[in-house]
């Protein structure tokens, strides 16, 4: 593991400081905006949007390469089609709710078949590996500062309105009562989930984007003792994982991203197996959490 | 009996349907301050569906509805409310206290001031949590569930109070708790009880309001009428914590029966 605290400090490897500076920088949004993506139970929305996203890398990759949009860049169209999914989404979440399951699906899978159409049309071979599992190597200084910028809009949005985001995610009924646009606050959400997935797939890929906003938030979940707690255990956990992740995916010379998710992964699930058993001896002695 | 108090809630010919399905019509009822109304009527009559109106959930597709002389939506900050089901994600991390503080929430304020932790501190003192407050929201009962969600409703202070079948699945202990708070709160705060139990309602009711009757061309929207209670000999001892009302259903009241002088009219007296 030295190998990795080597070359962390030897300036040949400048990608791999942006490397770990983009996964310190995604831990904010995996930890804070994660723990809300799953107290609020939309890891099936994120995953749709996440999928779509392929769709709009697709149509950027082509459209340039073709010349039509000669300046588009994928990020360009993967948040086109992120943010174009999250309103669809956000919108029949809203108002046509029965119909949520169907067009969750319909958008994950019309996203990337629409990215596989494209790539198949684009000129010379495209490689789409990269976009779904994620090259954190290939992390630019546009990207961390775009991540950096994001980091700092969620962290200031979360502290500004934390009560109303709390009773949102727990009682959207009776925040509503309460005078809190939960729809609004809702889109909002949505919004910047589909912002965040697309720089976070340039860490773990879309595919494995949406196990990160949900692994490591999970795992706190059963630790913190609010919701406060959990997003801060969580951001916690994330920067652990992804940190080690990387030093890990460096030394074994492994794809980073596939890394990270199985390290949070088996977390999660040796907590909730631990979790399972402690609860079991508990009830078995009639003690109360 | 002449009731001179303002009138809080008033329903004025509300008509409502879900898409092309019909659930309210004609629905004229009010509320005067400090009254204690029992809204009964069977499973799916529409008694949610009048506290959604109530609480600017849903809007009314036909007359008018007025809250403290405001609309619902102006007027529903001074309601405390009570939802029907309390079984939230038990996953979700958060203590008792904090889903009492949440009864304190306003749309944009950030933080907690010491008046709303007085306000918290009261409304557990009242409805006998205490001991509950640091406690896991997901690690209790049904029934102290219930109670933590009518402390909540109680930490806003609310001048109406509305209970949307807050018995529902409680065990007699905490039904028994819940209607000493409520006969403490009685005469101070409006309160609106919805049950489905449409033959008995608390002692502590002053008037019943039952929905469940069809109306309409199609006979699929629902009605409210006024009924008479009387004393119950034979209800079951567990019931409201104590003594019970019988619904007499063959005796409807005028809907503004509470603001004749009854007296007047027995005199022969033209009001």
């Amino acid at each position: 593991m030295n190998s990795f605290f080597t070359a962390l400090v030897n300036p040949a490897f400048p990608f791999l400081q942006n490397a770990l500076l983009a996964s310190l920088l995604a831990s904010v949004l995996f930890g804070i905006l994660g723990s809300i993506v799953t107290v609020k139970r939309i890891a099936g929305l994120a995953g749709a949007i996440s999928h779509a996203v392929l769709g709009g890398i697709g149509m950027a990759l082509y459209l340039s390469s073709t010349r039509l949009v000669p300046f588009i860049t994928p990020m360009a169209g993967a948040i086109i089609f992120a943010v174009l999914s999250a309103l669809i989404i956000g919108i029949v979440s809203l108002k046509a709710k029965q119909r949520e399951d169907t067009v969750i699906n319909a958008i994950w899978a019309i996203g990337m078949s629409l990215g596989v159409l494209f790539l198949a049309k684009t000129p010379g071979y495209t490689d789409p590996t990269s976009y779904l599992f994620g090259n954190i190597l290939l992390v630019s200084r546009q990207d961390l500062i775009l991540l950096a910028i994001l980091d700092v809009v969620v962290l200031l949005l979360v502290w500004r309105f934390y009560p109303q985001l709390e009773a949102s995610a727990f009682d959207e009924e009776f925040a509503r009562v309460r005078g809190v646009p939960t729809n609004i606050v809702f889109l909002i959400i949505l919004g910047i989930t589909a912002i965040a997935v697309v720089l976070l797939q340039t860490f773990v890929g879309i595919v494995m984007v949406i196990a990160m906003l949900t692994l490591p938030a999970g795992t706190a979940g059963y630790i913190g003792r609010n919701l406060a707690g959990m997003m801060i255990l969580s951001w916690i956990f994330s920067s652990i994982f992804s940190f080690a992740g990387l030093a890990m995916s460096w030394h074994y010379d492994l794809p980073s991203g596939a890394v990270v998710v199985v390290l949070s992964g088996a977390v999660f699930l040796g907590t909730t197996a631990i979790r399972m058993l402690v609860l079991r001896y508990q009830k078995r002695r009639g003690v109360t959490p | 009996m002449l009731n001179t108090a303002p009138v809080v809630i008033q329903f004025s010919g509300v008509a409502f349907s879900y898409g092309s399905v019909p659930v309210l019509e004609h629905v004229n009822f009010h509320v005067h301050q400090g009254e204690f109304i029992a809204l009964v009527g069977p499973n799916g009559a529409g008694k949610s569906t009048i506290l959604k109106l109530l609480l600017a959930l849903e809007e009314p597709g036909k007359g008018t509805i007025q809250v403290l002389g405001k609309s619902p939506e102006e007027g529903r900050s001074r309601i405390g409310y009570v939802p029907q089901h309390a079984d939230y994600d038990k996953s979700f991390p958060i203590s008792v206290y904090e889903v009492i503080r949440m009864g304190r929430l306003q749309p944009l304020k950030r933080g907690w001031s010491k008046v709303d932790e007085l306000a918290v501190q009261r409304a557990m003192e009242q409805v006998e949590i205490l001991d509950l407050a640091r406690r896991p929201y997901g690690a209790l009962s049904g029934g102290q569930r219930r109670r933590v969600l009518v402390a909540r409703a109680l930490a806003a202070e609310p001048d109406i109070l509305v209970l949307d079948e807050p018995t529902a699945n409680m065990d007699a202990e905490s039904e028994e708790r819940l209607y000493k708070t409520l006969g403490q709160l009685k005469g101070k705060t409006t309160i609106l009880i919805v049950t489905h139990d449409t033959e008995f309602v608390s002692a502590l009711t002053d008037r019943v309001l039952c929905i469940g009757e069809r109306t309409g061309a199609e006979k699929r929207a629902h009605r409210l009428v006024q009924h008479k209670a009387a004393p119950a000999e034979h209800a079951p001892p567990e019931l409201f914590g104590g003594a019970a009302l019988q619904v007499l259903h063959d005796e409807v009241e005028p809907e503004d029966r509470c603001c004749i002088d009854t007296r007047t009219i027995q005199k022969g007296i033209q009001p």
